[in-house]
């Protein structure tokens, strides 16, 4: 096969570099999402049976089910989950992403993104905030009381006021908050303020009544997270485009799902390449200790895999209170990122290194020849479900991956 | 005197490979030390190196036959 292998990285580069998300709109996941049912639960990571999951994802699990009123109690929904007639797949499978848990059902709001420049979407449900969320496993009542108040108001009010306000363009806005302190996977302050600033004059617009519109505003306010869920979709455009380039030995997919760690390649199209998911280390809520954390877990990966989150961390010294570690090590990060990737963003710049562009394009011969790991910043989930956050840290993915990967790209191409 | 006796006779510039904190030692001392980050290829695992060499020699195919046209 004559297929030049830096001809092929060039061309996937090119991709993300030209990718343009924007925010089309808010719909229903079982209208938008492609292949979206009501028995289908949409799940972060690569695919993994009800038997392998770790207790967040199954506690996420449980929480759908009573959402969708397919289950009265989490003892039935344990029950219908085992039965077979409940159907799990990866959000990746369906053109989305999730974080942590990432557990989608037919109801849910998600944001539908854009890539402009080949009009194929993207999507992610809403933020739900901290505390005891879905996200995390936890699924009592006041989880699922929360699900309902989105998908009646908040995500109504935001589909209204985003008919109302100027189209936004996620690049634009993951580009401005790099120059503000945000590496958009977990730290989203500026990010989430700048969202803000964009809905809120739209969102008093709309014909809802002022206590939903001040309960809306009050909502996005409260939570600093609440543009993770678009920074990863437009992620997943951006590398949505460089997915499935002959030859190419670009990464486009890091996802776990609690269990495992998954990574996919753009020349091996949709194969997953999995390992054990590693356990986070990192700075622990009171109370907590390392035994409680379960391991990693959730699709955020999609904005290191984009040249974002522990890629950028020298964008955002702050982070280390967050996450662990200290600036000097942020900047090293972010340094040590450049040696395993093929190019540098030509939108994402970070300003402690004289705005150069973020390390992009995870090679997987790189990964393996220098022996560097992509670096990744996370939330911590608790092992069993209900429990919710207990931390976050830095984690990076198992090196198995890689070598699979690269063990199977020379099985395809390589006829020597 | 000997090339060894010469040798120590001069003034000593390190480069160092491994462990940073030996060339932090030295330099500590007012020694001229650099710090290389060398690591041997794929962490010197011989299957994942053998499959690095598979792509190159095929890579290095692909090129030959490509000037070739």
């Amino acid at each position: 096969m004559l297929i030049d292998i830096q001809e092929a990285n060039v061309k996937a580069l090119a991709a993300i570099q030209a990718a343009q998300p924007a925010i089309k709109g808010i719909g229903t996941a079982v209208e938008v999402v492609p292949g979206m049912k009501k028995n289908l639960i949409l799940h972060a990571g690569p695919p993994i049976t009800w038997d392998k999951m770790s207790g967040p994802l199954k506690g996420a699990v449980i929480g759908g089910l009573i959402y969708e009123g397919l289950a009265e109690t989490p003892a039935d929904a344990e029950k219908l989950a085992a039965s077979g007639k409940i159907e799990y797949a990866p959000w990746h499978e369906h053109d989305g992403v999730g974080p942590m848990a990432g557990v989608a059902t037919a109801s849910m709001p998600v944001w539908i993104v854009e890539n402009k420049t080949n009009g194929r979407c993207t999507f992610c449900t809403l933020n739900e905030g901290l505390g005891k969320v879905l996200r995390y496993g936890a699924f009592s009542n006041e989880v699922i009381e929360r699900l309902k108040w989105m998908e009646k108001v908040l995500g109504p009010v935001l589909k209204a006021a985003l008919q109302l306000a100027p189209e936004i363009n996620l690049k634009n806005m993951i580009a401005q908050a790099l120059q503000m302190g945000d590496e958009v996977h977990n730290r989203n302050k500026a990010a989430t303020s700048l969202l803000i600033r964009e809905l809120a004059p739209a969102i008093t617009k709309t014909s809802f009544t002022q206590e939903e519109k001040a309960k809306v505003l009050e909502f996005l306010h409260s939570n600093d997270h609440f543009f993770l869920n678009l920074s990863m979709p437009a992620c997943k455009a951006m590398l949505q485009a460089a997915e499935w380039i002959e030859g190419s030995t670009v990464v486009t997919t890091m996802a776990r799902n609690g269990t495992e760690f998954g990574i996919r390649v753009s020349g091996l199209k949709d194969r997953w390449f999995t390992a054990p998911a590693q356990i986070v280390k990192g700075l622990l809520f009171p109370g907590f200790e390392e035994k409680d954390c379960n391991p990693d877990i959730g699709d955020s990966a999609i904005t290191e895999t984009c040249g974002l989150g522990g890629f950028s961390m020298a964008a955002a010294p702050a982070i280390v209170k967050f996450v662990g570690g200290t600036v000097s090590d942020a900047m090293n990060f972010t340094r040590k990122m450049y040696e395993i990737t093929d190019g540098e963003s030509q939108s994402f710049q970070i300003p402690p290194m004289d705005f150069r562009g973020s390390p992009t394009g995870i090679n997987i011969l790189k990964v393996c020849e220098k022996n560097l790991l992509p670096q990744i910043n996370t939330g911590i989930a608790h092992k069993d479900a209900g429990v919710g956050q207990v931390g976050a840290g830095l984690v990076n993915p198992p090196m198995k991956c890689f070598e699979d990967a690269l063990e199977a790209y020379v099985e395809l191409y390589c006829q020597n | 005197m000997s090339k060894l006796a010469s040798f120590f006779g001069q003034k000593v510039k390190v480069i160092n490979l491994g462990i940073p904190s030996f060339a932090e030692d030295l330099r500590q001392q007012g020694v001229e030390a650099i710090h290389t980050e060398w690591r041997p290829p794929a962490g010197g695992n011989k299957k994942i190196q053998a499959l690095l060499a598979r792509v190159e020699v095929w890579q290095g195919q692909v090129k030959a036959a490509k000037g070739a046209r």
